[in-house]
């Protein structure tokens, strides 16, 4: 019972570090139809950002924190209007080569200033570990799950009651009928990009605080997807629950079947979800009309 | 563009080329395959077998994604299915290459297939989605079935004997893969100009139309699979029989994306792509390791910052393509040739 409640805590936990990457993903996805392959690279970048303002200039976190926020919004921003705008329209396989191009570039970028070497980052987030009944889990991970709840919160009420959330999914559903009714697509798209780009810093952070930096980081991006696709692509509850979700399974597998298995088994529950719900469990269907 | 050009009878109007100046054309290229090896540095030499492997894969590629319009992220699973299955055969069981490669070819049309029967519920996104899940599953599979594949280990296959003599120079290697590589081409080339290959077209334009005409769109998608995953299959096991040793890590998701790349900067639905792509991405990084030895000396932070500069490279040329021709080289070529054929009149 004991290992089952430690196996319950890390998984939930993993998850909800998942859940918010795969945050970033849904909201790109939910305003402007784009997967987003360079969502770990995001991370990647707002981690190492953390790491210039806060180990190399010596910033105080919180500005820090906040400087880097505001450099992955411009980030974002950028990106957005340099790469993603002149593609619109274009057919999905040019969108998803255009992020893997971006993924690209956006680690040479961190390669070439800050080095392939992993560095070692000042954690900022209370590392001493708390107990739950028998079980151990660390503070930041706890930190985590509550940055990734609140976000979930945020997020839902922004895309329901705010009018950039609203224009938002009304470009989603509709672009021509969300630009004849006067809503800016190329602000919108700029804004889901920045939050996007913004989301990903904070998950950068924390990840920061608990392995350091590392190139590996952006290795999170692709482990993501399944998170993405079972929760659903468009839904923001979606991620937190498929985050949630993901991470049990991994840490089930790991602790109960073996080791080697809890890598594979996301990819697996990927093409399961595919084949029966392929817009996973709060997703929108697509239905095509001829 | 072809305004007076009149045949009289339909095989003069298939024909693979039709007007005089594409002959010629096709004959001076070949001549200058025929006369390379002889002329040309081992350094040459090696980069040639290496495009010739890598057009052979990109060509099976682009019969999947550029003319069944099937995305697939699952090309490094596929060349390591090929790969493994040709240098298992060989160097466990002593299968003679010219045996071994074919069987390899076979096996992974049938695990194209199996990595195909997704494509009955999922287009594009979500299609690859499951296809880059099933490359993750394969790598996997590669690096924990230790009993078969040796796990993380690498695998060592012996170079093959054709006609008594060991094929383990570079310009040996080179006639193999000429011969394999002018029988992909002309095969695809022939693919497209039968009912199979109209098939696939018509589904990559509209596949619900398609369906409606009475073109059975499952079974043809899953036959685009096999006939994809054979060529990629070919182009694994010619890179374990040239390459000698080979490790998973020489298929990860970072080979489809390079092979997804070459048929997208080459041209989508064309053999033309496919070559030119895998002739620029094979000859990118060589020049940028040429450049970047050449300033060494100059700037010797030029050295350290080379791996970044590959892959950033990599990244903008990729992201500058799509942007600014993404019918990729291959339009450009076409324009090229047109600018010639209509000179004076360009319009």
């Amino acid at each position: 019972m004991d290992r089952f409640l430690q196996l319950t805590i890390t998984g939930l936990s993993n998850g909800m570090i998942y859940a918010l990457v795969a945050l970033g993903f849904v909201i790109i996805y939910k305003s402007s139809d784009v997967i987003n392959f360079a969502q770990g690279d995001l991370l990647l970048f707002g981690a190492y950002l953390a790491f210039a303002f806060v180990a190399q200039f010596g910033l105080h976190w919180t500005l820090g924190v906040v400087l880097t926020l505001v450099a992955a919004v411009v980030a974002g921003v950028i990106i957005e209007s340099i790469v993603l705008r002149p593609l619109i329209g274009e057919p999905v396989i040019s969108m998803i080569m255009v992020t893997i191009g971006l993924s690209s570039v956006l680690r040479a970028i961190v390669n070439a200033i800050w080095g392939p070497r992993p560095q070692s980052f000042p954690a900022f987030i209370p590392t001493q570990d708390v107990y739950i009944g028998p079980a151990v889990v660390g503070a930041d991970r706890l930190i985590a799950i509550g940055i990734a709840l609140a976000f979930l919160v945020a997020f839902t009420l922004f895309f329901r009651f705010t009018r950039e959330g609203i224009a938002m999914r009304a470009i989603a559903d509709d672009q021509q009928a969300a630009l004849s009714m006067g809503i800016s697509i190329k602000r919108i798209f700029a804004l889901a990009w920045g939050i996007a780009a913004a989301a990903a810093a904070v998950g950068g952070i924390i990840l920061a605080n608990i392995v350091g930096v590392s190139g590996d980081i952006s290795v999170l991006g692709l482990r993501v997807f399944p998170v993405v696709i079972l929760g659903g692509l468009d839904s923001i509850p979606g991620a937190i629950i498929g985050g949630a979700i993901i991470g049990l399974l991994e840490a089930y597998t790991g602790g109960y079947i073996g080791q080697g298995l809890n890598l594979i088994v996301p990819f697996v529950v990927l093409v399961l979800v595919l084949m029966v719900r392929p817009y996973g469990l709060f997703g929108k269907e697509i239905i095509e009309r001829v | 563009m072809e305004s007076g050009i009149f045949f009289t009878d339909y095989r003069a109007d298939m024909a693979l080329r039709r007007k005089p100046t594409q002959q010629v054309r096709l004959g001076l290229f070949v001549a200058f395959l025929l006369i390379f090896p002889f002329v040309a540095s081992p350094y040459w030499l090696t980069l040639a077998n290496q495009i010739g492997i890598a057009t052979i894969g990109a060509i099976g590629l682009n019969i999947l994604v550029g003319y069944t319009g099937q995305i697939s992220l699952g090309q490094g699973a596929f060349m390591a299915v090929g790969a493994y299955t040709s240098g298992i055969l060989a160097a466990r069981l002593g299968v003679p290459f010219w045996l071994s490669i074919p069987i390899a070819c076979l096996v992974t049309a049938a695990v194209g297939v199996v990595f195909g029967l997704p494509s009955l519920r999922l287009k594009g996104l979500y299609l690859a989605m499951a296809t880059l899940a099933a490359q993750e599953i394969v790598e996997w599979v590669i690096t924990h079935w230790t009993s078969l594949t040796g796990g993380t280990e690498a695998l060592v296959v012996p170079a093959p004997t054709l006609l008594g003599a060991r094929v383990n120079t570079d310009f040996r290697f080179y006639w193999i893969i000429l011969v394999a590589a002018g029988f992909t081409a002309l095969f695809t080339a022939n693919l497209f100009r039968s009912r199979v290959g109209r098939a696939f077209v018509a589904i990559r334009d509209q596949d619900i139309a398609a369906e409606v005409i009475g073109v059975n769109v499952f079974f043809y998608k899953l036959l685009a699979f096999a006939t994809s995953s054979f060529f990629v299959g070919l182009a694994g096991a010619l890179t374990a029989h040239y390459r000698t040793i080979i490790s998973w890590e020489r298929f990860t998701i970072e080979v489809s994306i390079l092979y997804l790349a070459m048929i997208i900067i080459g041209g989508l639905g064309t053999i033309n792509g496919s070559f030119f792509g895998a002739a620029f991405m094979t000859l990118l990084p060589a020049f940028i390791n040429n450049v970047g030895r050449a300033l060494r000396d100059v700037a010797p932070l030029v050295a350290t910052l080379l791996p970044a500069v590959q892959q950033g490279v990599f990244g903008a040329v990729l992201i500058f393509f799509l942007i600014v021709e993404p019918e990729g080289l291959a339009k450009l070529w076409r324009n090229i040739k047109d600018y010639f054929y209509v000179w004076p009149f360009s319009y």
